[in-house]
């Protein structure tokens, strides 16, 4: 097995691993846990791309791409854990459910749909 | 003086993201200045792009001088300048109609309230939104695009989140769930195609031989993520809370431009970088917008909330969008360019009748104070503005003659027909009868006297004009077609194969 194809593998498998927890899991933290491991698993495919141009160095695009992954996955993270908390003080638990006590109705309520 | 055409692009992305700092400063002055400074930059941009590629063709240029294959290109041509149009038209009249909708903030007692956030927040998030769409419609990288996206998907979740009601709350998480989900989906096709094609530019990626079944899943991978932010169906139920619950200026944001941001995206890989993938693949994704077409038809119908009503037309009208994919390339070969120019007109005048809609449904719950189709009783007497703003805009989506949207329709059913695929002629064709029924149900709800409203809000005129002029451009979408259309073929209609 190259190690290319080996990591490769173990990305992919916590690309799933992590998609697994957002999908079966309830509590938010643990969605915003499960992207963060998907996140994990992309870079580390990336980090084993092959070098391209010289053999004995390692191809910097994917690095930057990874640092920059870093840098967006922080931010993504920060906001999802805020709006999180904020859904956890609205309706006194962390979870995404359809029907929630509603306690400040705005002009914007979206009123009773059929559905 | 050297001004090379892709500083417009540049002014463009930057524009509005500095205007969004600006407006971040939170007073009502700074709020006015970011957003005008935003309306600037994007008109002035998509203006300088469009004469700029309809006179050259398409541009490229390295940022920072620093090329191909380590530097990010900016890259536009006929569908990016369109994809600009679209946003600066709807971002303008949404601009001034938020500027009335949020109140007047210069009082503290409405900053103050919780309502207040909404007025606070919406200018700054709106104006990053728009900078990162339209970097997305400028750039020739798909990393880049990785980047902006997430951009794009957090202010959008985060303006569902500025309605200060639990829904509302819960509606935009979700949302930021599927959309960051959709994003790192996303970025496992870059990755993966990065390693096969060795290149980010999707230019370069064009030119490639693409074979073997590393690409396919990269591509397949990508598309997934893109369908769940594009709400295709099955990957649609989020969709309706959160365009629903968002404030109204926001509702019409997320409907009329932030999916077509991530459909773009699809265009840009199936048509450009892969040239048309597999049969297969287009079959899918016309076999899944249709089922939306009438699976978002019947739900909106069966709505009793006028913006979910509003939210599940988007469902449904965003699976013209899909059913465009397999009428693109026969199945005996070659390109259908009825097909690319009826869906893409689709793209861009679905965004402005949408947006007139939303807007008018807005000063509509704004008036009324609830979001209850029979509650609207009696608007069209009071508000007959904001009524012939959302007939309108409801006609040019059914696609009644003359509109943006008999012109889209009538291209798609031309190029269905051309190939002889009836099935997809039939379900445009019931697809435009449905809008017409739902249209039809809220404008009755609208002319009827018998009940009068309890209490009745006076609307800002500027919400009622920034509604109407929307519908008008809808309109006029359908009387002057050749110019927008014309733009798509600048360059050759596709141009890297």
């Amino acid at each position: 097995m190259t190690p290319l194809a080996l990591y490769t593998a173990a990305g992919v498998g916590l690309f799933a691993a992590g998609l697994w927890g957002v999908v079966t899991r309830a509590h938010l933290f643990w969605k915003v846990l499960g992207i963060n491991i998907m996140g994990g698993g992309i870079f580390l495919i990336l980090l084993a791309a092959p070098p391209r141009l010289d053999p004995l160095h390692a191809d910097p695009v994917p690095q930057a791409m990874v640092l920059t992954g870093i840098v967006v996955a922080v931010a993504a993270t920060a906001v999802a854990l805020g709006m999180a908390l904020r859904v956890a003080a609205r309706t006194g638990r962390p979870f995404l459910d359809e029907d929630v006590p509603n306690r400040s109705a705005g002009e914007d309520d979206p009123g009773s749909g059929r559905e | 003086m050297i001004l090379d055409p892709i500083h417009w692009a540049a002014l463009g992305v930057m524009g509005p993201l500095l205007a969004g700092l600006v407006a971040m400063e939170g007073r009502p002055r700074a709020i006015r200045l970011g957003l005008l400074a935003g309306i600037g930059s994007s008109v002035a941009a998509t203006a300088g792009l469009w004469v700029a590629v309809s006179l050259d063709g398409p541009l490229r240029h390295p940022l920072g001088g620093w090329g191909i294959p380590l530097g990010i290109e900016l890259y536009a041509d006929g569908l990016s300048v369109l994809m600009l149009a679209m946003t600066a038209l709807v971002g303008t009249a949404v601009s001034l109609y938020s500027t009335a909708y949020f109140g007047d903030i210069s009082q503290r007692s409405v900053r103050d309230s919780p309502a207040g956030r909404g007025a606070r927040f919406f200018a700054p998030l709106w104006l990053f939104l728009w900078g990162s769409l339209n970097g997305i419609y400028l750039s020739g990288d798909i990393f880049n695009l990785y980047v902006l996206l997430e951009i794009m998907g957090l202010s959008a979740a985060a303006m569902v989140t500025l309605a200060v009601t639990s829904q509302a709350t819960v509606a935009g998480m979700r949302y930021l769930v599927i959309s960051l989900v959709g994003s790192m989906f996303f970025l496992l096709g870059v990755a993966l195609l990065y390693i096969v094609g060795g290149s980010l530019s999707m230019e370069r990626l064009a030119t490639l031989d693409l074979a073997g079944p590393l690409p396919a899943i990269a591509l397949g991978l990508m598309t997934l993520g893109m369908a769940a932010k594009t709400a295709l169906f099955p990957i649609h139920g989020w969709l309706p809370p959160a365009h629903a619950a968002a404030p109204a200026p926001g509702s019409a944001i997320l409907s009329a431009l932030v999916v077509k941001g991530s459909f773009y995206i699809i265009v840009r890989l199936w048509v450009h970088v892969f040239g048309g993938g597999a049969r297969e693949g287009l079959l899918v994704l016309g076999i899944l917008g249709g089922i939306a077409v009438i699976w978002g038809s019947i739900m909106a119908l069966r709505q009793l909330s006028l913006k979910r009503l509003i939210a599940y037309s988007t469902v449904a009208q965003l699976g013209y969008l899909f059913i465009m994919f397999p009428l693109l390339f026969p199945a005996g070969g070659g390109w259908s360019p009825d097909a690319w120019s009826g869906g893409l007109y689709h793209a861009l005048s679905h965004a402005v009748a949408k947006a007139a809609m939303f807007l008018a449904a807005g000063s509509m719950t704004y008036a009324v104070a609830r979001d209850d189709i029979r509650a609207i009783s009696g608007v069209a007497h009071r508000l007959p503005m904001t009524f012939f703003a959302f007939g309108l805009g409801g006609l040019s989506l059914a696609g009644i003659p003359p509109s943006g949207g008999f012109v889209a329709k009538w291209l798609l059913l031309r190029s269905a027909v051309e190939q002889g695929g009836w099935g997809w002629a039939v379900l445009i064709t019931v697809g435009g009868l449905l809008t017409l029924a739902y249209v039809l149900m809220v404008l009755r709800y609208a002319v009827d006297q018998t009940e009068e409203p309890e209490a009745f809000r006076e609307v800002p005129r500027r919400m009622e004009w920034a509604a109407m002029s929307l519908a008008l451009i809808a309109l006029l979408l359908g009387v002057r077609a050749a110019e927008p259309l014309s733009l798509l073929e600048a360059g050759g209609i596709v141009p890297w194969r």
